[in-house]
């Protein structure tokens, strides 16, 4: 397990005992690796092929996007903010890389950065109005989910337009061929570990404990020299470009569609909420976030093997939220 | 404080009891459905029927009728299937004559614009609209998908004195009837096209056969070209909307009277990437699969492409008239056919308004024709210039405009 899940409490008290700290940071986060192993299990046993290597791969294949969205969702939720728009703004990087491609090979890797660009300036906005202006991320967010729809279905009149090449979509939808007994490593997996391993590194960085510094109290984190603001900011950005990769992803894998970010900001932030990550900031670890975004997908496996689709699975997952905060809120309070 | 303590325990069963009775719905009610999870699938052909309930949606009078119109030639001009009618009762138009002959005010209440199949049609509605030279202006109204929206935007049209015509599709059977209703009391006529309603006050009803006929000539394509006991995987939208519950309705009545194999009914949200993923759960779970059904084909090239990224053959698919489908299916030589819902539709409901305003003679209910696309048909219906969800049956290519205002180039 990582230090970061306990920085809050052993911020500049490092001398405790090792072990113990271990110990209780996979107390507070591993609820969610059982959870997500006994789920395995669960889908193995009601389908043996999910333990093969390619079935498995296909799951952390499909996984991908959104596990690299609760990263970035899991940056902003534990500075303390919400990012409600990357859900629009995955349909807005599908919808504007199928008409900028047009089809043409040529024009993926500008587009691609344009896309990446786009994540940028989106998140900086984000966090831009969230801090200087002291707008409650929650409402410049939604606001910027409904500026981004209304965008694109004025620019698509609701129908995309365009094509993908399929060297952009191979991203999503390939991977390296002929490694032997997994058939086929693909691209989406490779990124995922990525942009895990990375993520991790900088949660361990100074960065990553001035941004949990700055959820669990703002004002003690600025009374120590954290420049809150610009944290907070850079939580926004890396937010809105992982964003961008994973809309990158989903049009590899499904191809263009107007509707494909629609509940995604949800799903993420869920995903954050199962991994222990608590709403309000401060505490959490990223990898326990991404766990959770496995844990959802296979959920949504597991309920699809059990026969439940459609709107059971909206209850679910709102069962889930509540049902993960309160006892979250339990642990905390008995902490005390 | 005891119940602080207890209610860290009592969220744990909460959860657990949810868990439970997601299990145990599953069992008790759709356990023939179910058999996809424990049990081997050689298991489900013990089964007598596979594919479930029938929905409370089915009224066997209408199945009956639109199977046997799907074979009754249309009347009229085969060149312009939009102008076309099965069976029409014609009635007068007499008394919604305008007195004016031209510079009219034609209304339309939408009840929304949120998914390809209305974009295009509406772009052809305007279109029609735009080329009637009598009709001064087309007011169009959208409702976003809120019935009670629609309700008062009816309303607004019928008070607003500034319509001579109202054009109305409707968003959900039974609330808006009763709006509907009242805006046949005015003196303005009203004209139903798309969804129904249950009154027959409106002038006419268009719309083309319906979505028994629709399910029903995608199941029939299954039942010819899938091999005995071959296994079908069925992809619908959602449970509970009148128009698709007929569409699964009509193939239902196909496989089970063929005794066909349905390993699967799964409902897809219309998402791309989720159909992918179901239709890739099912290869893996059953080996492959030898049938596709689709109630609507807007999500068809995923499923395809999950056989693709599997290393698979294609099996037997069905989809729609969608601009996608239609490319793949011709440049990966497949087999496959298109039932469509007629979007020229959207054309005539513009048509049908200019005649009751000359006072001239409609049916009650105007009943398009239906066609299907099939691999005999399927060259004249790809358009490798539009745009990927554009709809070959839009019934527009002589309006002025096509293609840049569809899209193409």
């Amino acid at each position: 397990m990582s230090t970061e899940n306990v920085a809050a409490p052993g911020f500049g008290s490092d001398t405790g005992d090792r072990g113990r700290r271990f110990l209780r940071s996979l107390m507070s986060t591993g609820t969610i690796f059982v959870l997500l192993l006994i789920l395995w299990v669960w889908i193995t046993i009601l389908n043996p092929t999910f333990a093969e290597p390619g079935p498995f791969l296909a799951y952390l294949k499909r996984s991908a996007p959104l596990v690299i969205l609760a990263a970035g969702a899991y940056f902003v939720l534990v500075s303390g903010n919400f990012d409600l728009s990357v859900g629009s703004l995955v349909t807005v990087i599908v919808v504007v890389a199928a008409r900028l491609i047009d089809g043409d090979p040529s024009n993926t890797w500008p587009v691609i950065i344009l896309l990446l660009l786009i994540g940028v300036v989106v998140g900086f906005v984000n966090g831009f109005i969230s801090t200087v202006l002291r707008v409650p991320s929650f409402i410049t967010t939604l606001g910027m989910l409904l500026i981004l729809n209304g965008a694109v279905f004025l620019w698509t009149g609701g129908a995309p337009r365009g094509a993908l090449a399929d060297n952009f979509r191979s991203i999503g939808r390939q991977g390296i061929n002929g490694i032997p007994w997994i058939e086929q490593l693909p691209w989406s997996v490779i990124l995922l570990f990525v942009i895990g391993g990375a993520s991790v590194l900088l949660m361990r960085s100074d960065f990553g404990r001035q941004l949990i510094a700055t959820g669990d109290n703002e004002r003690a984190a600025r009374l120590s020299g954290v420049r809150v603001d610009r944290v907070r900011i850079m939580a926004f950005v890396l937010s809105g470009t992982l964003a961008a990769v994973a809309g990158i992803l989903l049009a590899g894998f499904g191809g263009v569609s107007a509707q494909v970010g629609q509940g995604l900001e949800f799903d993420a932030i869920t995903a954050c909420v199962l991994g222990g990550v608590v709403l309000g900031g401060g505490r959490g670890s990223v990898v326990a976030a991404m766990a959770g975004a496995l844990t959802l997908e296979a959920l949504f496996t597991w309920l699809n093997l059990q026969g439940i689709s459609g709107a059971l699975e909206d209850t679910v997952q709102g069962v889930i939220i509540i049902a993960a905060v309160s006892f979250a809120s339990y642990r905390l309070r008995g902490a005390r | 404080m005891t119940w602080r303590r207890l209610a860290g325990p009592f969220a744990l069963l909460a959860c657990c009891a949810t868990v439970a009775a997601c299990g145990t719905t599953d069992d008790s009610s759709s356990g023939d459905k179910a058999t996809g999870g424990e049990a081997t699938p050689a298991a489900t052909e013990a089964k007598k029927s596979n594919t479930g309930e029938q929905s409370e949606f089915f009224v066997q009078a209408d199945y009956d009728k639109q199977l046997a119109q799907r074979s009754v030639t249309p009347e009229g001009d085969a060149s312009k299937p939009w102008t076309q009618m099965i069976e029409p009762e014609m009635v007068s138009t007499e008394k919604f004559k305008s007195k004016k002959s031209s510079g009219w005010n034609v209304c339309f209440s939408n009840a929304a614009s949120d998914n390809p199949w209305r974009q295009n049609g509406l772009i052809t509605m305007k279109a029609e609209a735009e080329n009637t030279k009598e009709i001064a202006k087309f007011t169009v109204v959208d409702a976003e998908a809120k019935d009670d929206k629609q309700i008062s935007d009816i309303e607004a049209m019928t008070s607003g004195g500034k319509c001579d015509a109202i054009i109305i599709a409707p968003n959900t059977t039974a609330t808006l009837t009763p709006a509907v209703e009242a805006a046949c009391k005015s003196d303005i006529p009203v004209l139903v096209f798309d969804r129904g309603v249950t009154t027959d006050c409106p002038v006419t009803f268009i719309h083309p056969i319906g979505g028994y006929a629709f399910g029903a000539d995608a199941a029939e394509f299954l039942r010819d070209n899938v091999k005995e006991g071959g296994k079908i995987l069925a992809l619908r939208i959602l449970p509970g909307v009148d128009v698709l519950e007929t569409r699964w309705s009509g193939a239902k009545g196909i496989f089970d009277e063929a005794g066909l194999n349905v390993v699967g009914v799964e409902f897809t949200d219309g998402d791309a990437a989720k159909t992918k993923s179901i239709v890739s759960d099912y290869i893996q779970r059953e080996g492959s699969l030898d049938g596709v059904w689709m109630d609507a084909g807007a999500t068809a090239v995923a499923a395809i492409e999950a056989f693709e990224d599997a290393g698979q053959d294609v099996p037997p698919i069905t989809g729609e008239d969608q601009n996608d489908f239609l490319t793949k299916w011709k440049d990966s030589k497949l087999t496959a056919i298109a039932p469509t819902y007629s979007n020229f539709q959207w054309r005539t409901a513009v048509i049908a308004a200019v005649k009751v305003l000359k006072g001239e003679e409609v049916p009650k209910e105007w009943v398009l024709p239906q066609p299907k696309i099939t691999q005999d048909n399927l060259d004249q219906y790809v358009k490798p210039n539009m745009p990927p969800l554009y709809y070959a049956l839009c019934g527009c290519e002589d309006l002025p405009g096509f293609p840049q205002k569809w899209g193409g180039k």
